[in-house]
């Protein structure tokens, strides 16, 4: 018998060590940005005391796609097919409104073969989290430009991109998502706060992680690898979160910060850098978005934020109780209805 | 269009071949061809349900174009002493109403048929074998219908009254109709058409005389019935089955169901208080974001489903794999219409009967539902969330543009009697007391595993569903055997599944030779053509009518049976008889004969009695 005093692992508000929020081992290159954003989320889920169990985790195809294995071990996943995670999470909510659906996406996913679906997401206003894992690059059919890859990036095989990029945030921002972010998988600080937030954000949350990927994509002349994301990110801001459950007064200078109030009561705080950047404007978020692209920098942090547009479930007016869990006697109208309706016909 | 310039005969000097011995009565098809858009479906409809309320067998099938104005449509009225209700290919009556189709119109019916046509088209003279009757229907209209831009919806209610007084249709049933049709709430819309209907009776009385054979009668054959569309039952099947999520996407002929689900969801499945739903229905971008919806609802636990037709089932082939593959329930209704391709969008097919039993690449094999009638797209329709949710799996309901569009007497839709079957759900106190479970292990022997739902409040719910190789615990894994394994007990479970199926239908000849078989609408063509088969060619034939796939084990029995079995297609390339060629035992194959229609237009009895009496001929 062993005598050492284990020391008892340190848990979140809900009595949770960090097991339950993690999952199976990554099989993903040894650094990929991918799995940065995975410790990232596991951190956000873990640190806001989230039930794992509420919460459903939906991909599509692709390196991206498969980090939903990756963690919350204790929520279900469900690993579709290549661009259409969008549908199957929708379909998701729609029969349980009070699951809490996180998408894990990658560039060509919704830059591509998901584009339809992606945009009508966005129409949708869908209450869930959408993260693009955007490395400009197919990474699991080995090397391929995607519709995220800038005008004139060069692959590893020195072909060059001649057509212009898509960009994500510009269309989100553009069809109705009401919280659009950029982020890059190596700034931690930064990509821990976006997440909380979307986490805490009460409609639709597309977030561009800007991911590099090491074996296809993080050459000289990629416009996507560490070394650009190091000399061209130019955050917006400075992000915090305070989740609604921190007992703090949170105080902050007028004019240095502004202070955005989330659906669940969390605080967001927006520390100013350069300049005040206001991300409910959505004219202002459109242009500088477009000016940052002219100079071929990457701008990151909350690029827009609506928090009072109703999500996809509101509008459809459901019932409180999940639709998938309505007995019978809620879903199958009584035997006078048919008698009523079958006399309609005679 | 080139249309004598000739002045039409006079009542009188028409051809007079009419003897009270020769009155064909309650056995005729009336044929209305108008101008797509004119608004002549109200007028058609009140004539069909007036003959119906007579208790005379009817059936009413519309034969339109893919326009929204301005191409020739036709109704077609069937009535039937028989109860024959099948298209019948000879017109006895026509309604010549559009320039444009008459002159072809009249020339290609029967002779002896009548005709009753807009005096300006001067088509009298096209034929001497036929029963002419002009109006002027402009000149009727005018009086009946003061606002002369209100004349065009009401011109056609004037054939109405015209046909009543002709066939001897009890003018107080067409009354009765056209304010059914109307409703409480279009009262003043109502009582224009039934001046309308009067000025057309007036006319008649005065200025025709009846020299063709058809009458109506009063009968008592309708007693209870309802008169609907196919996709107006199934839409209440769905709603009776419990359905939850729906989402769609518009496609010819499948809309209807979903907007005719629309309509009944939120007046009987929305709190009227607090405006909250029971169900949520979604117009999706396409086809395949309807079916991934679908299927995500599903995977979370609702009665989802999705309808569509060819062009749809065809974008949903990946997903109707993956959902076969992870075992995910939904149901598809497929409301068939002619392809390949675009192909005809308002015409009639059964062409989807291969693709939908093994859609999707790779092995895949799913079940499917042969409604024929408006009671079983209602019951089959409960029937398919039960099946889904039971086998979680994909299932298919096969309907067609015959069956979905058009109009069918019904008896009444039967409340469904069992209690809604959700399947191997656990709950969280379920999975308390066991301690966990294994997604796809087959722990009761028949090949279905147990499923937990997102959101179960527990730590050993969870689970990763994928399109991938899996374990019987759900992880990732290319091991041939694991990958075989997997497979071969998804094959089990379509075989434990082939018990819970509808039955099919029999009707055994005794001594009889040959066999018949088909699935959906093909029914009424069969009915009446086994008749036709004993009456002109003394020969007796059994019938089965398939109601699901897999196949049940009376068909191999019924094969046994008799000397040639003949499987009726509505498609080129014989698919049911395709399927049963991949399914049944050799020995029995040399036995399949195979009877094909794929016009577009609604299976008539001729055609398939011809065929097999060709066929039959060739055997002696």
């Amino acid at each position: 018998m062993s005598s050492t005093p284990a020391t008892p692992p340190k848990v979140n508000r809900i009595g949770l060590d960090l097991l339950p929020y993690r999952g199976s081992k990554t099989t993903l290159c040894a650094g990929c940005g991918h799995n940065a954003i995975t410790e990232r989320l596991i951190e956000a889920y873990w640190e806001l005391g989230i039930e794992p169990w509420t919460v459903a985790k939906l991909s599509g195809i692709g390196c991206s796609s498969k980090t939903p294995a990756y963690f919350l071990q204790q929520a279900h996943g469900f690993n579709g097919v290549h661009g259409r995670a969008p549908t199957t999470a929708t379909g998701a909510l729609l029969a349980n409104h009070t699951l809490r659906a996180v998408v894990v996406s990658g560039d060509g996913d919704t830059a591509s073969i998901g584009m339809g679906h992606f945009v009508h997401m966005l129409r949708r206003n869908v209450p869930l989290v959408y993260i693009v894992e955007n490395n400009g690059v197919y990474g699991l059919t080995k090397g391929q430009f995607s519709a995220t890859a800038d005008l004139g990036a060069k692959l590893k095989t020195g072909a060059t991109n001649p057509l212009h990029a898509v960009d994500l945030c510009l269309l989100g921002i553009e069809l109705g998502a009401t919280f659009v972010a950029r982020s890059f998988s190596g700034d931690k600080r930064q990509l821990s706060a976006i997440l909380k937030a979307a986490i805490a954000h009460k409609g639709l949350a597309v977030i561009d992680v800007i991911s590099p990927c090491v074996t296809f994509n993080d050459h000289e002349g990629s416009t996507k690898s560490y070394a650009y994301m190091k000399d061209h990110d130019e955050p917006l801001h400075e992000v915090d979160f305070i989740p609604s459950f921190a007992d703090v007064e949170v105080e902050y200078e007028e004019g240095e910060s502004r202070l955005v109030e989330l659906y669940d009561g969390s605080k967001l705080l927006l520390h100013k850098l350069e300049r005040d950047y206001d991300p409910s404007n959505r004219i202002h978020a459109l242009e500088v978005l477009h000016e940052a692209a002219r100079r071929g920098e990457v701008l990151t942090g909350i690029i827009y934020l609506d928090t009072s547009r109703p999500s996809f479930t509101e509008i459809l007016n459901l019932c409180d109780e999940p639709l998938a869990l309505l007995a019978e006697d809620r879903v199958r109208p009584s035997r006078e209805t048919l008698e009523l309706i079958n006399e309609e016909f005679r | 269009m080139q249309a004598s310039h000739q002045p039409p005969p006079m009542p009188a000097e028409q051809p007079q071949r009419f003897s009270s011995r020769e009155r064909t009565v309650n056995d005729f098809s009336i044929q209305v061809a108008t101008v797509n858009g004119s608004g002549s479906q109200t007028a058609n409809l009140v004539l069909m349900r007036s003959i119906f309320q007579m208790g005379v067998p009817v059936s009413g099938k519309n034969l339109f174009p893919s326009n929204i104005q301005g191409l020739p449509t036709w109704f077609t009225i069937r009535a039937s002493r028989h109860g024959y209700i099948a298209r019948k290919k000879e017109i006895d009556f026509l309604v010549a109403m559009n320039p444009e189709s008459a002159r072809e119109d009249v020339l290609n019916l029967p002779a002896g048929a009548a005709v009753l046509y807009d005096e300006p088209l001067q088509l009298a003279s096209l034929r001497s074998d036929l029963h002419f009757y002009a109006a002027p229907f402009d000149k009727l209209v005018a009086p009946a219908c003061p606002e002369a831009k209100l004349r065009k919806l009401v011109r056609n209610m004037i054939y109405v009254g015209i046909l009543a007084e002709l066939l001897g249709i009890d003018s107080e049933e067409i009354r009765k109709a056209l304010y059914k049709q109307f409703g409480e709430r279009k009262k003043k819309a109502a009582d224009l058409n039934w001046g309308a209907v009067q000025a057309g009776i007036e006319y008649a009385r005065s200025s025709l005389v009846k020299s063709d054979p058809c009458f109506v009668e009063r009968m008592d054959q309708n007693a209870g019935k309802l008169v609907i569309e196919g996709n107006t039952a199934a839409a209440l099947g769905c709603m009776f089955a419990g359905v939850t999520v729906c989402t769609w996407y518009p496609i010819t002929p499948s809309s209807s169901l979903a907007e005719a689900l629309i309509a009944y969801m939120e007046r009987f499945r929305r709190d009227p208080e607090t405006g909250k739903a029971t169900f949520a229905i979604v117009q999706a971008e396409d086809e395949l974001a309807s079916i991934g919806m679908a299927v995500g609802a599903g995977w979370a636990g609702a009665r989802a489903m999705t309808c569509t037709s060819g062009p749809g089932i065809s974008l949903m082939s990946e997903f109707v794999g993956l959902a076969y593959f992870a075992e995910i329930p939904v149901v598809l209704i497929d409301v068939q219409r002619v392809g390949p391709s675009t192909g005809l969008p308002t015409r009639t097919a059964q062409g989807d009967t291969l693709k939908n039993a093994v859609l999707s690449h790779g092995d895949t094999r799913h079940p499917i539902l042969f409604p024929s009638s408006p009671e079983e797209c209602f019951s089959m329709a409960v029937e398919a969330f039960d099946l889904a949710e039971q086998f979680q799996t994909p299932v298919f309901v096969n309907m067609d543009l015959d069956l979905g569009m058009n109009y069918w007497m019904s008896d009444p839709l039967p409340y469904p009697e069992k209690p809604m079957n959700r399947g191997k759900v656990l709950t969280a106190e379920d999975l308390e007391r066991l301690g966990g479970f294994a997604r796809y292990r087959d722990v009761d022997g028949d090949a279905v595993p147990y499923r937990t739902l997102p959101g179960t409040p527990h730590p050993k719910a969870a689970y990763f569903t994928r399109g991938t190789g899996h374990t019987e615990t759900a992880a990732y894994s290319e091991k041939p055997e694991d990958w075989s394994a997997n497979l071969d007990r998804i094959a089990r479970k379509f075989q434990t599944l082939r018990a819970h199926l509808p039955p099919p239908v029999q009707s055994l000849a005794p001594g009889a030779k040959i066999g018949i078989v088909s699935a959906g609408t093909s029914r009424y063509a069969m009915e009446e053509s086994r008749d036709q088969l004993s009456r002109d060619a003394g020969l007796e034939a059994s019938w089965m009518r398939l109601t699901a796939y897999p196949f049940p084990p009376e068909l191999e029995a019924f094969i046994e049976q008799h000397e040639r079995v003949y499987v009726i297609d509505q498609n080129r390339d014989a698919q049911l008889l395709g399927l049963m060629r991949l399914d049944l035992p050799a020995r029995l194959l040399e036995k399949l004969r195979s009877v094909r229609y794929y016009g577009g237009l609604p299976l008539d009895a001729r055609t398939v009695t011809e065929q097999i009496l060709a066929q039959e001929a060739q055997q002696a």
